[in-house]
């Protein structure tokens, strides 16, 4: 009851923003209708829809880090936190509160990505559900990677790192924009390292039905998701006690 | 009797020591300030005393409930309004003040009421539906302070509650906090003197962590042989020790 008073406050502050509203669903439906209008107008297989949308979804997430980090670093640094450390709120109820309500506007805006895309002519399939579901696990992995950064960072470093750095790193790094093949080496290496390719590669699969590479790409967002999700326990927990 | 019973309590960060083997003793009912220039140390002691920062030494004792071992006990017992304003800033005010009633267990008709009686004790109910981070300095106070007694505490912690406050609202928040006198004790740090001597029952005046000196304004300025609290303040803080 205290941690869905605690989600449901956390829910309106991040919906209340018009900042957060214009980019996180803004920028990626701006994204799909520009890259649409380009491939209108090239003779090559550039950004078709039915390949560019998965990714767009995938790339979106990433504002879900800015979200939540931009929150908790904003509280910390008002005193907000202060008065509900004192209250009867325990440590498990903040980091639910905290990252419970981001969950279903992540999911919400992959929901509205994929409505978009239709109406840009993305086939519609019962793939887009498996899709849709599908996009949990790196939620997950961005939103705990946003309790982790606003547990460590101020709100300045916050809008450098999460807002530009890391939706910059998860969109040169995820294969949205280009073939990760066609840099190949290092670059490839890297991205293949990380969990935002896999995501993408995931997304794909599902929505083209290519069910027998999910467990490739599933396995290592899950391994990211718990490791960066039990950091950034360990570390708002550690802060709490830092005091 | 004592509510509050602090013990060579000391709190350390890194090379820094905030609060220095502070022993004090605050009577129930009274309101009771702690003064001090930048960096004395009060904040640090608000905050151990209210769970949120655990001392390196000594212990303190907040309702006969240890803030080392009984931290549960104590964060029954107080309401704390914290230096910078701890307001939740898109939500609106009524909103601010239904989350502190949730978090407290609170039913809807109780969190109703509540709401009802902290309007009229703080004429909230023209700025009920407003966005709390859009309301001026001087209301968010109030907000904040209104926050700290959803869970009528027997207790209340005022952190430097007019900071930064125009002269107008800084004296309707001391006769808000008169009107809390009696009702709770008051824990109350300041820099301003006046509002020290003015509001408070007791004093008491921190430096670099250490408690100089306790009494009522009239105590310290005869302890001080000034003529003044001011002066007082002023010699006891410069001779370093009383």
């Amino acid at each position: 009851m205290r941690m869905l008073t605690f989600a449901k406050r956390c829910t309106k502050e991040i919906l209340r923003d018009p900042i957060n509203l214009g980019f996180g669903l803004g920028f990626p439906l701006v994204l799909l209708l520009l890259l649409s209008a380009i491939q209108a107008n090239v003779p090559v297989s550039l950004f078709e829809i039915n390949t560019l949308t998965p990714g767009i979804t995938v790339f979106g997430l990433s504002f879900m880090t800015l979200f939540s980090a931009t929150l908790i670093a904003k509280d910390r640094e008002s005193a907000l936190l202060q008065r509900l450390y004192t209250t009867p709120l325990k440590g498990f109820d903040f980091i639910i509160g905290y990252m419970l309500p981001l969950l279903p506007i992540a999911i919400g805006q992959t929901v509205i990505c994929y409505l978009f895309a239709i109406l840009l002519g993305l086939t519609v399939s019962v793939n887009i559900i498996y899709a849709i579901i599908g996009i949990i696990p790196m939620a997950v992995f961005n939103i705990a990677l946003g309790l982790l950064c606003g547990s460590a960072l101020g709100v300045k470093q916050v809008g450098g790192i999460c807002g530009a750095l890391l939706t910059n790193l998860s969109a040169w790094l995820s294969g949205v924009w280009f073939d990760l093949k066609l840099v190949g080496g290092f670059f490839e290496k890297a991205a293949n390292v990380l969990p935002f390719a896999h995501a993408v590669e995931l997304e794909k699969a599902l929505f083209t039905g290519n069910h027998e590479v999910v467990g490739t790409h599933i396995l290592p967002i899950i391994l990211y998701s718990v490791f960066v999700t039990a950091l950034a326990v360990f570390c708002f927990l550690r802060k709490m006690k830092k005091q | 009797m004592q509510e509050i019973k602090a013990v060579g309590l000391v709190k350390q960060y890194k090379n820094l020591t905030a609060v220095d083997k502070l022993n004090l003793e605050i009577r129930q009912g009274e309101l009771f300030s702690l003064l001090g220039i930048n960096g004395a140390g009060k904040t640090t002691t608000i905050k151990v005393l209210t769970c949120i920062a655990k001392p390196t030494d000594g212990d303190a004792f907040v309702g006969g409930y240890s803030v080392t071992r009984q931290s549960e006990q104590v964060k029954r017992l107080i309401g704390v309004s914290p230096q910078e304003t701890a307001i939740a800033p898109n939500l609106s005010v009524k909103e601010n003040l239904e989350l502190i009633c949730g978090i407290h267990g609170f039913s809807k008709e109780k969190t109703q009421a509540k709401i009802k009686e902290l309007s009229g004790q703080f004429n909230l109910d023209t700025v009920l539906r407003r966005k709390a981070g859009k309301l001026s300095g001087g209301w968010q106070r109030r907000v904040s302070i209104s926050m700290a007694l959803i869970s009528e505490p027997k207790i209340l912690f005022l952190d430097e509650p007019t900071l930064g406050l125009d002269v107008v609202a800084r004296h309707e928040l001391w006769d808000i906090i008169r009107s809390l006198k009696g009702e709770v004790t008051i824990v109350m740090t300041t820099h301003y003197m006046e509002e020290a001597e003015v509001l408070s029952d007791r004093i008491g005046i921190m430096k670099n962590g250490c408690l100089l000196a306790v009494g009522t304004a009239e105590e310290l300025i005869g302890v001080a042989g000034t003529e003044d609290f001011e002066s007082a303040f002023v010699s006891i803080v410069k001779e370093g020790s009383v």
